[in-house]
């Protein structure tokens, strides 16, 4: 899902023609997609903001019963500088959340640790058939920029 | 009006290799009770979400025909997927939605679909190259050449009655659904962790 957060690496998947990109109109319909790749023995990754983790809940079921391998890059809203306090409950609850679907979360905090702490979530992912989502902070993204 | 499994049984007889996702409830109790295997990824849950796996399959193997078999209400709840599936044409995936207008796992009670829905004209307005709704036990066998040889995306919207059919249960342990369907369909070499 189109996030401010994701645009560059969202623009650098899309260039790349060894990745297929799919978009989608809820973040809930990204864990089907993950499940089907991996069924067709295809990794994917999933990419969204905090609030569309709870669009999720139900669907995460299936990553679980079935063990299905699932790595997410989710930038977070509503916790750092935040203008828009309606971000803020999903937001304050994103990672809890995770962790009670079954996720091991990591945070990113400063932009040298991206590489390597994605890096590792991918390895747990794909090499243990795991849950896990890698958290970017707003500390790390900066805030959404209101005035134009 | 059609004969749910009548008409599941009819699509998929001779069904070679397809690579079939049918949704939570009575779609997965008719496409087993069409006779199980491997290549079938039974759903027990994750209402919404069938069309969506079986988009990702269609993706990860385009050489492969791949059949999502959704009730109306797991549909509906996944109806957003029908224009994330038009924006990506899979010419490989068609959706057969078996279509009782009822929520049968939970009483009966009417869908959206009852009053009018059309999921077939909503596939045309998302791109899908061809939708067609089917009532007649006649109308199985064009639809079950679509199956195999389709241009897709396709979805066929069967009016099926709202009958309360005896349940057949295939697997339920989400974890040996997955590794024998992966083990039928990459070999065993993916199969392990």
């Amino acid at each position: 899902m189109p996030d401010a957060g994701h645009s560059r690496l969202i623009a650098l998947c899309q260039k790349d023609p060894q990745i297929t990109d799919v978009v989608l109109t809820t973040e809930e319909e990204g864990v089907g997609l993950v499940a089907g790749a991996a069924l067709g023995g295809q990794r994917a990754a999933l990419l969204m903001q905090s609030s569309g983790v709870g669009n999720c809940v139900n669907m995460f079921s299936l990553l679980r019963n079935c063990g299905f391998p699932c790595i997410a890059l989710i930038t977070m809203r509503g916790e750092f500088g935040e203008f828009n306090p309606w971000q803020v409950p999903m937001g304050s609850i994103t990672e809890e959340v995770l962790r009670l679907c079954g996720f091991l979360t990591y945070r990113v905090e400063s932009a040298d640790g991206v590489d390597e702490i994605a890096g590792a979530g991918c390895d747990m992912a794909f090499n243990g058939n795991l849950a896990v989502a890698v958290l970017l902070s707003q500390r790390l993204i900066g805030p959404k920029q209101w005035a134009r | 009006m059609l004969d749910r499994r009548q008409f599941v049984q009819r699509l998929l007889i001779d069904r070679g290799d397809l690579l079939i996702v049918p949704g939570l409830g009575s779609a997965t109790y008719d496409v087993a009770a069409a006779g199980d295997h491997p290549l079938n990824f039974y759903l027990w849950g994750a209402m919404g979400g069938t069309t969506m796996i079986a988009l990702g399959l269609a993706l990860a193997r385009p050489d492969r025909r791949v059949v999502a078999i959704p009730g109306d209400g797991d549909m509906l709840m996944g109806l957003g997927s029908l224009a994330t599936i038009g924006v990506k044409q899979p010419n490989n995936l068609i959706i057969v939605v078996l279509d009782n207008g009822r929520y049968g796992e939970t009483g009966m009670q009417p869908s959206h679909t009852d009053a009018g829905v059309d999921f077939a004209a909503t596939a045309l307005a998302c791109r899908f190259r061809k939708a067609l709704t089917v009532a007649r036990l006649e109308e199985a066998d064009a639809v079950r050449t679509l199956l195999h040889s389709g241009e897709g995306p396709i979805l066929v919207n069967a009016k099926i009655r709202p009958d309360d059919v005896p349940r057949v249960l295939p697997l339920r342990d989400g974890h040996a659904i997955k590794q024998r369907f992966i083990a039928a369909l990459n070999g065993a070499a993916l199969n392990g962790v």
